[in-house]
């Protein structure tokens, strides 16, 4: 038995990536990464099809070798091992159930590949862990698809690895399953304290599961951070549109006044506080949350700390429930998307409006033509898209 | 049993297929097997090739030959069996023909009729394989036997005045056609029955759907997604047929009228001992299959033949 | 419409009828009380099947058939199967001059396949015999295991060997306790398909045979003067063994599926 295999932690250990990069062919998937997820942690690796998170987890899990870079668990390089050295597991999209194995064998399979003594015993437990040890005798094909989804959960945990690799575990099931298995992860988590890296392309997902995320785009981490300062302050346009959506109004900064940033846009002029712009001259992208933007039938009162827009007109009202969802035209600054909480009252479409939030809410961002996203593409149609 | 040989890609394949490695290893998986088909595959058809030039010394013994560059080899069988050949490729098409018209019919049956059935549908899967099993030399004797003029089939037609009474079927044309179809439907139904059974009937339901009837909805929707198994069924009947000496052979369905190129070949190399005529046969139907055999596969436009 | 519903039913089970004919007759017939030659009807009687080596030689040509039957299906296997991992899970040169070589076999009548062989054992001096059958019948069916063999690699979802090397496994240990297990189905049915081509084969057979008989060069042979009931008892025993090895793996499994999927 190598070295490294022996390295299993009770809890899970850092991880880290110091400027790793994969080339193929004609591409390259991902481009001089790095970052570091803390033991114990809940990390999620956020982005489109395609973007280069699959290949990330790949490269650490060792089922790939990367082109520069280096990869360290628990302080250890572990770049030029190979994934039967790594003390790393991975539960894998379609989870991979050995189908000629029961349930039971294959969650034995990793430990008695180490020569775990108890395997037979330490499998019962983990299977107990995720309530399938009754069936620990079938054959995967026999179970449904959130049985497998534990199962693969199961096979991976009880290794006790320092690093537990998901990919798009949840991806195959279907929603209220799926809602159900990310509380049940969660808690699996906090239970067994194992470092968690989780690959998805649903912003939900990662939102309500990771203490940190890390939107990836072309392979490269466009932004990382807690859920709710990705969403508030996103940093790029790709994240300020793939992280929820936003409402962007390209323009040039027409002054500065200490606090706020002066946007011209068109003949419009919009504000941006200081702190919460990337830059402060030349081209500029101001955004503001659709959320954040209310709705009214008249001009409201001039105000220091609001932005006001209009009139405008509504051309789409959708009722969702929870919430409304406006279309609204305001010359100048094209189509504006706003959420308003359901209050009872619904504006009609074809009704002039004025718009405004506190401008505290609105965010500044480079002005980046090429990662153009168009503003209403939410993950859930990148989603469908993928299919 | 995978009979697919001539398909597309075979069935239940994985959405990924795993990623291709480089590594010496792989010589040490081909090179056995490959050397193998050159020793025992490539090397005899360059024996054809010298064999079919030799020529007989002067006051040479039966099957006694010395090799040379004797061409007229090639002009001799022709002129001396160049019926057998068309009668060859004449016999084969009519097979192939027969065994599609039953083939197809069967295979789509077995293949979208019985789809709601799994077990009806690998019941009857287990009867096109059936023939299989059982020597197809008996077989044959079997069909001999059932359509002589006093047996079961042709005798019982006689007495119902169906057939007039001088009507003979063995050691004709038709027996020996009917033979080569019965013995090669399996190889034409199997790979019919591979690309049916894939056919995706809410392509139909959207064809009907879009306004065209049965008919068209068959041609111009099931015929081509199921072209893969109507090529490779075809193939996989006219090669065999093309070169079968059994059916033809006159112990069997055939007579002395109806000699194919493999009777010929056969008593050339093991009666005759005429070994230059026998490989300059062999060799002439099998460029003849192969320039058949491309212009098939390059006009129905299929590229991936294995 | 009515009637072209019921049309295409009856013409499939008349067909399957039509392919059981032969079969039924040659099985009925083994059962038929016959002196010499097997043609016709006499009565029922089990002394064939009873005394199924009385008739001569029908008995060594069958043991010679399993022989060379046996003999050509494992070194068949071994190769087509190497072969076709070769071929999927491997990037090499000369690919295409390789499936062509593969293919070509196949797309050679039976007949030319023979000559050929026999061509060139004649001109090497190799006396013909049982070991000139068994090289001869290695050589067509390589390419039928490539192409029964190369399916069931190509299926094999390679997230399952990733997932070994994930749970500690070494390379040899994914291929003995992942990759092979699960090729075992294809490797399976190419040794059947292997020996079955074997076991039937006349026309190469009989060119490089040589004085050695097999079941059905006896019966080609036999087929002038009358073939004995017995060659029909032993091609009947073969075909009640493969049919039910079959009813039970085809018939078998989707049974089982059934009750997999009554239980999940």
């Amino acid at each position: 038995m190598s070295d490294s295999v022996n390295g299993f932690a009770q809890g899970g250990a850092d991880l880290e990536l110091v400027g790793v990069t994969k080339q193929f062919p004609g591409f390259t998937a991902v481009d001089n990464v790095s970052f570091t997820v803390p033991a114990g942690s809940f990390f999620a690796l956020l982005g489109p099809s395609g973007c280069g998170k699959t290949t990330t987890l790949r490269l650490i899990s060792g089922l790939e070798e990367p082109t520069s870079g280096k990869i360290l668990v628990g302080g250890k390089d572990v770049s030029n091992t190979k994934a039967h050295q790594r003390p790393i597991n991975t539960v894998f999209q379609s989870y991979a159930l050995f189908p000629h194995m029961t349930v039971l064998e294959n969650v034995a399979f990793g430990l008695k590949q180490r020569g775990v003594k108890d395997a037979i015993q330490l499998a019962h437990e983990a299977l107990a862990l995720v309530e399938l040890d009754h069936l620990a005798d079938r054959k995967p094909m026999q179970l449904s698809g959130g049985q497998q989804q534990r199962v693969a959960l199961a096979r991976a945990v009880v290794n006790r690895p320092a690093l537990l690799l998901l990919d798009e575990p949840l991806g195959a099931l279907d929603l209220k399953l799926r809602r159900q298995m990310q509380i049940e992860l969660k808690s699996i988590q906090s239970e067994v304290g194992l470092t968690f890296l989780h690959v998805t392309h649903d912003q939900e997902e990662a939102m309500t599961m990771a203490d940190t995320v890390a939107v990836m785009n072309k392979g490269k981490i466009e932004q990382m951070g807690p859920p709710a300062e990705l969403y508030e302050l996103p940093a790029t346009r790709f994240v300020a549109t793939f992280l929820g959506q936003s409402n962007l109004f390209d323009g040039v900064v027409s002054g500065t006044s200490g606090k706020v940033v002066r946007v011209a846009v068109g003949k419009l002029t919009l504000e941006v506080p200081t702190s919460r712009s990337k830059v402060t001259s030349g081209e500029i992208t101001v955004g503001v949350r659709p959320e954040k933007i209310e709705i009214s039938r008249s001009a409201p009162a001039a105000s220091a700390t609001r932005s006001v827009v209009g009139p405008g007109t509504v051309i789409d009202t959708s009722f969702t429930g929870v919430s409304t969802q406006y279309v609204v035209d305001v010359p100048g600054l094209n189509k504006l998307t706003v959420f308003e909480q359901n209050d009872g009252d619904i504006v009609a479409a074809g009704s002039k409006v004025w718009l405004s939030w506190a401008t505290e809410y609105s965010f500044g961002l480079p002005m980046d033509t090429d990662q153009f996203v168009e503003s209403d593409t939410t993950t859930r149609s990148l989603a469908v898209a993928k299919r | 049993m995978s009979l697919t040989a001539f398909s597309h890609g075979p069935s239940g394949v994985s959405a990924e297929p795993a990623a291709q490695k480089k590594s010496r290893i792989v010589w040490f998986l081909l090179l056995p097997g490959l050397v193998y088909l050159v020793l025992f595959f490539i090397t005899p058809l360059i024996s054809l090739v010298i064999t079919a030039l030799k020529e007989a010394p002067p006051g040479a013994f039966i099957g006694e030959y010395v090799t040379a560059l004797r061409w007229e080899n090639y002009s001799e069988v022709l002129s001396l069996y160049g019926e057998h050949s068309i009668r060859s490729f004449v016999y084969a098409a009519a097979a192939t023909l027969i065994a599609l018209a039953i083939g197809y019919p069967l295979a789509y049956f077995i293949g979208v009729r019985l789809r709601p059935y799994p077990l009806w549908q690998s019941l009857a899967l287990v009867l096109v394989i059936a023939p299989f099993f059982i020597s197809f030399l008996l077989r044959t004797v079997a069909w001999k036997q059932l359509l002589a003029d006093e047996g079961f089939i042709v005798g019982t037609m006689k007495a119902w005045s169906i057939l007039p009474p001088d009507t003979h079927i063995t050691g004709t044309a038709v027996s020996v056609i009917f033979g080569l179809a019965y013995n090669f439907i399996p190889f034409m139904t199997l790979p019919l029955y591979s690309s049916i059974e894939r056919l995706d009937l809410r392509l139909l339901e959207a064809s009907n759907d879009l306004y065209a009837g049965a008919f068209t909805s068959f041609r111009k929707i099931t015929l081509p997604l199921t072209m893969p198994g109507i090529i490779s069924g075809t193939l996989l009947t006219f090669i065999p047929a093309a070169g079968d000496y059994v059916n033809a052979s006159a112990n069997f369905l055939g007579s002395t009228s109806t000699t194919m190129i493999g009777n010929v070949i056969e008593s050339n190399f093991l009666v005759l001992q005429n070994y230059p005529h026998a490989a300059s046969m062999s060799l002439i139907l099998m460029s003849a299959i192969l320039v058949l055999v491309s212009a098939y596969v390059f006009k129905s436009g299929t590229d991936d033949l294995l | 419409m009515k009637l072209g519903k019921y049309l295409l039913p009856l013409y499939g089970i008349l067909a399957l009828i039509y392919l059981m004919v032969p079969i039924v007759y040659t099985i009925a017939f083994s059962f038929n009380d016959s002196n010499r030659t097997n043609i016709i009807w006499n009565g029922f009687t089990l002394n064939n099947w009873l005394n199924v080596c009385d008739a001569q030689g029908v008995c060594e040509a069958f043991g010679n058939s399993i022989v060379i039957a046996i003999a050509s299906t494992v070194f068949a296997t071994v190769l087509g199967t190497a072969i076709s991992i070769a071929l999927v899970r491997y990037k090499f040169k000369g690919r295409a001059a390789t499936t062509l070589l593969l293919f070509m076999p196949m797309a050679t009548p039976e007949v030319v396949l023979g000559a050929g062989l026999a061509a060139q054992f004649l001109n090497a001096g190799v006396p013909k015999g049982m070991l000139t059958v068994i090289l001869a019948h290695i050589m067509f069916s390589i390419s039928f295991v490539v192409v029964t063999v190369r399916a069931r690699v190509a299926g094999i979802d390679p997230r399952l060997e990733e997932a070994g090397r994930d749970l500690y496994a070494k390379p040899s240990q994914v291929w003995w306790k992942i990759t092979f297990p699960l090729l075992m189905p294809g490797i399976v049915s190419a040794a059947l398909l292997a020996f079955a081509l074997s076991f039937d084969d006349f026309i190469i057979t009989n060119f490089n045979r040589g004085p050695v008989n097999t079941l059905p060069s006896f019966i080609y042979t036999a087929a002038a003067r009358g073939i004995p009931a017995e060659a029909n008892v032993l091609a009947s025993a073969v075909f009640i063994l493969a049919i039910l090895a079959v009813v039970i793996t085809q018939v078998g499994g989707e049974i089982n599926r059934r009750r997999l999927k009554a239980s999940a």
